[in-house]
């Protein structure tokens, strides 16, 4: 999906500073950057990077202290708190490293937390069918090891058959195999749903399934390159 | 269901302990507030039908004896509606099964009158018939306590005569509601009865043909009682007016607005003691929920959860315990206000006293029960809505340590590291720590309202029959009359000792405030009838001038020095100037006393008494008291091991059914609070706890960690706790502080002892149930948990 687009997200020289009482954070300097539809991307960086920052305002979970978001065209950064939630709601799906299940609802149930309050949701029996969990539904999070829990989430982010996916290090906390498993359920909506990804890693090796690489240092977009030679997760070794 | 509410359900039932602590806790509250106010409200209602079909009157007044064509010129008194004249008579009774004599009222009533004032309802048998002097009708709380049915029959001496008297019905008067002799502490209905008679027949017998000596008057509403009173005074001032008064100082009447007053007043106080603690306590583990679900506040935000939805989603929590508390405390509530009501039957006696739980009453309590529901979740509710979603993705920052003041005292090297870390939990939450100590000290305070009022009877008991009262028997004769009377009593064979007494009926005037009441004329040096002021001392009258009890100095708004006018209302009916010469303080009654020579100087008159006071030898009491029912002088005689015996039985019914309660309800709200706090304290520190388990502390030192913050706690809110036991017991001896008694602010070390105690094995108990959960601390299973 190389293809270009559409810009998904079109972000202008964000910068994001944290007031810690004595000390500023400077999280972000000046980021410019754009999202083109479909596309998945690697946000790639060292931890401290900003990378985190930098997906929290695309997703409306934050707002930067400077610069202009807009999503497909409206401002993000002019949106009030009842919009963003309008925006998380219907536009965004979220995969968090700890993946954030409500641990007192079993993994369909952490689906349909979403399936009840988004438009035109799948059922959540169909987002733990495309993670391939369906024999795992009514499980609770205890119950499921890290691997499952992530395809859990990545399920209850997509069944809202969101417009951009946002993942922060999804395979952070798994090994190998189980973070392969992980990336192929995100590659898999990808192509099937055409959803715009984002991926947060500090793994180098996971920039090889994005269609561009963005490179985060201090704060700042230190290169953004095309992959030429996108690998299948299966492919990945590290 | 939405999988949100299945959260909040799931997430409750894995909380069960700590759901059930707050939600007792409530229970109680809503339950106590349902109690009081469905006991105030179906009594307040029976009351006001009574009063209603029964005609109540608005209006009393006695007199010596008037005629009966004054009775229209009442009629003409502005506002007056109905005006009814009797003859009441005070008459010893002699019946079966009783040694002594027993005290009875006689009451005429027209029989033959359809709309009678203070009407009697006939629960059995039928009205005397006209004419009949020797049948009467008799008050239901007598009936049943000597057994008498209609077609029995008892002895009373009238007009000097000793006559059998048949009773031909029971019924009750909404004039004696609350039956108390005048004088008495507490209604005795085995030694005080009231009885109705033909109004003809019984002016015959007491020579009251053609006249009356006792007017009800029933008013228009809206009309005033004052000028009716002032109007009704002027007129009955020639025949020996003994003073009118309204409604509210009708003696039954009196008892039952004051003890309705109370209700309401408890019923307030004590709910909102309990709701506030569980407001506490759902505040606290509401705010500690959110701190540990902050990832999920953070999930369910970044799914598209709004603010709102978030916040309703934590005030469920609340509102749902609340509404199970609720639902038990209505139950309770009604099962104990059906007990109450139980209770009261026996003190008050309405023809009909069903408990009624209205809807009024319900839905106010439920209102009670949502706002601390409401109160508790607002932090933890404005808490997770502020929380901003991306910030909730990383763990909360760690709590800010300092160390104490009591560390920086210097006694930093005694203080092991457990110690230190007790200490600097507790200072980390200020407010929590507080809050949590409030919130104990709250249960010893009710523990010493519950306990206190044991002490403080103890004092009131002490005082008035062991060192006012030191007679056995309080004599009255019918009219005051010649000492030979007293020389006669005196001289009965098993009377050790006798006093003369002498009371005088008053009405007391200082500028525009009047009082009646009655003059005690007390003998110098007296040896049986005393006056002694509540430090126990004797005190000895001044040869001239009058003493005023405070309380009666407080109503009249005079201190010693003040003159006072004094309107006799007995014989030549005189008016004085007196001066006060020494107020006292007491436990009972509004007392006025004079010199006995004084008196009777103020009186002009010689040696005229109106009773006598004897010890007796309690092996000739019972020949004594045979001889005493003949004597027709002899109009009542009170004994006091009686009056001692009937208090002391009431107060042990009362009481016990209270200091049981408030036992319970005092470890409701340690438990409650003392369990929450330790669970809480749990979650924030089972990290640290399993850490200091894998260095190698043992399950006993770790626990002395947890619990050493409980004791803590605990022992800290004992001292505050029983110090607000003493500001509760205060309020309660100003809510007490009455015309008709006082009690004083007595706490014994027994009471505070025992209210430290509950605290003490309820905060133990808690300890138990978490130490509990401490032992089963899963090491590696915490420690695998990210918090």
């Amino acid at each position: 999906m190389t293809t270009q687009q559409a810009a998904v997200f079109d972000a202008r020289g964000i910068t994001k500073v944290y007031d810690m009482g004595e000390v500023q954070v400077h999280a972000l300097r000046g980021v410019d950057l754009q999202l083109m539809d479909s596309e998945v991307i690697v946000l790639l960086g060292p931890s401290g990077s900003g990378k985190s920052t930098l997906l929290n305002i695309l997703g409306g979970l934050d707002t930067p202290t400077q610069g202009q978001v807009f999503y497909r065209g409206s401002e993000l950064t002019r949106a009030g708190e009842s919009r963003l939630t309008a925006y998380r709601r219907h536009h965004v799906g979220f995969v968090f490293q700890f993946y954030n299940l409500i641990p007192s609802l079993t993994a369909r149930e952490n689906v349909a937390l979403v399936t009840e309050i988004a438009d035109d949701p799948m059922d959540p029996e169909e987002a733990l069918a495309i993670v391939d969990l369906t024999d795992r539904m009514d499980h609770f999070p205890s119950q499921l090891s890290g691997g499952e829990q992530q395809r859990i989430a990545i399920a209850r982010a997509i069944a809202k058959r969101p417009d951009v996916l946002l993942c922060d290090e999804p395979t952070g906390a798994l090994d190998i195999s189980t973070g392969v498993l992980v990336l192929e359920a995100i590659e898999r909506v990808n192509r099937e749903l055409a959803t715009t990804t984002a991926v947060i890693t500090h793994n180098a090796a996971i920039s090889n399934i994005a269609d561009r690489v963005i490179r985060l240092a201090d704060g700042r977009i230190d290169g953004i390159e095309a992959n030429e030679r996108k690998l299948r997760p299966d492919q990945l070794s590290w | 269901m939405r999988a949100i509410q299945l959260k909040v359900f799931r997430n409750l039932w894995r909380l069960k302990g700590q759901v059930a602590a707050i939600a007792v806790v409530i229970t109680v509250g809503v339950a106590m507030f349902i109690t009081y106010f469905s006991t105030f409200d179906s009594l307040s209602r029976t009351q006001a039908t009574f009063y209603e079909r029964y005609r109540f009157a608005d209006v009393f007044a006695g007199v010596k004896r008037a005629p009966n064509h004054l009775a229209s010129r009442f009629e003409s008194i502005p506002g007056v509606a109905q005006v009814d004249t009797r003859v009441v008579a005070e008459v010893a009774l002699d019946v079966e099964g009783m040694s002594e004599p027993v005290s009875g009222r006689l009451i005429s009533m027209d029989v033959a009158r359809t709309a009678r004032l203070n009407d009697v309802a006939l629960l059995r048998g039928r009205l005397p018939e006209p004419g009949r002097t020797d049948e009467v009708l008799i008050g239901e709380g007598f009936a049943l306590a000597h057994g008498l049915d209609p077609g029995g029959s008892f002895y009373a001496v009238i007009n000097g005569r000793k006559r059998e008297l048949d009773v031909v019905g029971i019924g009750l008067s909404p004039e004696y509601v609350y039956a108390i002799r005048p004088g008495d502490l507490m209604p005795d209905d085995s030694r005080f009865g009231v009885m109705w008679m033909d109004h003809k027949a019984l002016a015959t017998a007491f020579d009251m043909e053609g006249g009356f000596n006792d007017i009800a008057l029933q008013l228009v509403p809206g009309a005033s009682a004052d000028a009716a009173i002032a109007s009704l005074d002027r007129l009955l001032e020639p025949y020996g007016g003994l003073g009118a008064f309204p409604r509210s100082l009708q003696i039954s009447n009196w008892y039952l607005d004051s003890e309705l007053r109370q209700l309401r007043g408890f019923g307030l106080f004590v709910p909102v003691v309990f709701l506030s603690v569980a407001a506490f306590l759902l505040n606290v583990v509401l705010r500690r929920i959110v701190a540990v679900q902050r990832e999920q506040i953070a999930a369910l935000k970044a799914l598209g959860y709004s603010n709102a939805q978030v916040g309703w989603h934590y005030a469920q929590w609340s509102l749902l315990i609340s509404v199970v508390g609720g639902i038990f405390g209505i139950w309770l509530g009604s099962w104990m206000g059906r007990g109450m009501i139980g209770l009261y039957n026996d003190y008050f006696r309405f023809p009909f006293l069903d408990y009624r739980l209205t809807t009024g009453v319900v839905l106010t309590a439920t209102l009670f029960g949502l706002a601390a529901a409401i109160v508790g979740a607002l932090g933890a509710v404005r808490q997770a809505v502020r929380l901003p979603p991306a910030e909730a993705m990383r763990p909360a920052p760690p709590a800010l340590y300092r160390k104490t003041w009591i560390e920086r005292l210097g006694i930093e090297r005694v203080l092991s590291q457990p110690a230190r870390i007790v200490l600097r939990n507790l200072k980390s939450h200020p407010l929590r720590t507080a809050a949590s100590i409030v919130g104990i000290g709250f249960s010893a305070g009710l523990m010493i309202i519950g306990l206190f009022f044991l002490d403080t009877i103890d004092v009131v008991m002490d005082l008035q029959f062991n060192q006012i009262q030191r007679q056995d028997i309080t004599l009255s004769f019918v009219e005051p009359r010649a000492s030979a009377a007293f020389r006669e009593v005196s001289r009965l064979p098993g009377v050790l000792d006798a006093a003369p007494a002498r009371s005088l009926a008053v009405r007391l005037r200082a500028g525009h405030r009047t009082r009646q009441s009655a003059i005690l004329g007390i003998e110098t040096a007296a040896r049986l009838q005393r006056v002694v002021d509540t430090d126990f001392r004797p005190v000895d009258l001044p040869p001239a001038g009058l003493v005023l009890s405070s309380k009666l100095a407080e109503i009249l708004r005079v201190r010693p020095g003040s003159t006072l006018t004094l309107e006799v209302l007995e014989g030549t009916r005189p008016v004085r100037q007196v001066t006060v010469t020494r107020t006292i303080d007491e436990y009972m009654g509004a007392q006025a006393y004079m010199d006995m020579n004084t008196l009777h100087g103020l009186m002009r008159e010689g040696r005229i008494l109106s009773g006598a006071y004897l010890r007796v030898d309690p092996r000739l009491a019972d020949s004594l008291y045979a001889r005493l029912k003949l004597i027709p002088a002899v109009a009542g005689v009170a004994l006091k091991s009686a009056a001692m015996i009937e208090f002391q039985r009431q107060m042990d019914e009362m009481m016990g059914v209270f200091i049981f309660f408030n036992v319970v309800f005092a470890a409701v709200i340690t438990v409650g609070v003392v369990y929450n706090v330790a669970r809480i304290a749990l979650s924030e520190r089972q990290h640290e706890l399993a850490s200091l388990r894998v260095l190698g502390f043992t399950r006993g030192e770790i626990s002395s960690i947890l619990l050493g913050e409980l004791a803590v706690l605990t022992v800290t809110a004992i001292p505050l706790g029983l110090a607000m036991g003493y500001g509760f017991a205060g309020f309660m001896v100003v809510v007490f502080d009455t015309e008709l008694y006082r009690f004083p602010l007595v706490i014994t070390p027994r009471t505070y002892a025992a209210s430290a105690l509950v605290v003490l094995l309820s905060a133990a108990l808690s300890g138990l149930l978490v130490r509990r959960r401490l032992d089963h601390l899963d090491l590696i299973e915490v420690l695998k948990v990210k918090e």
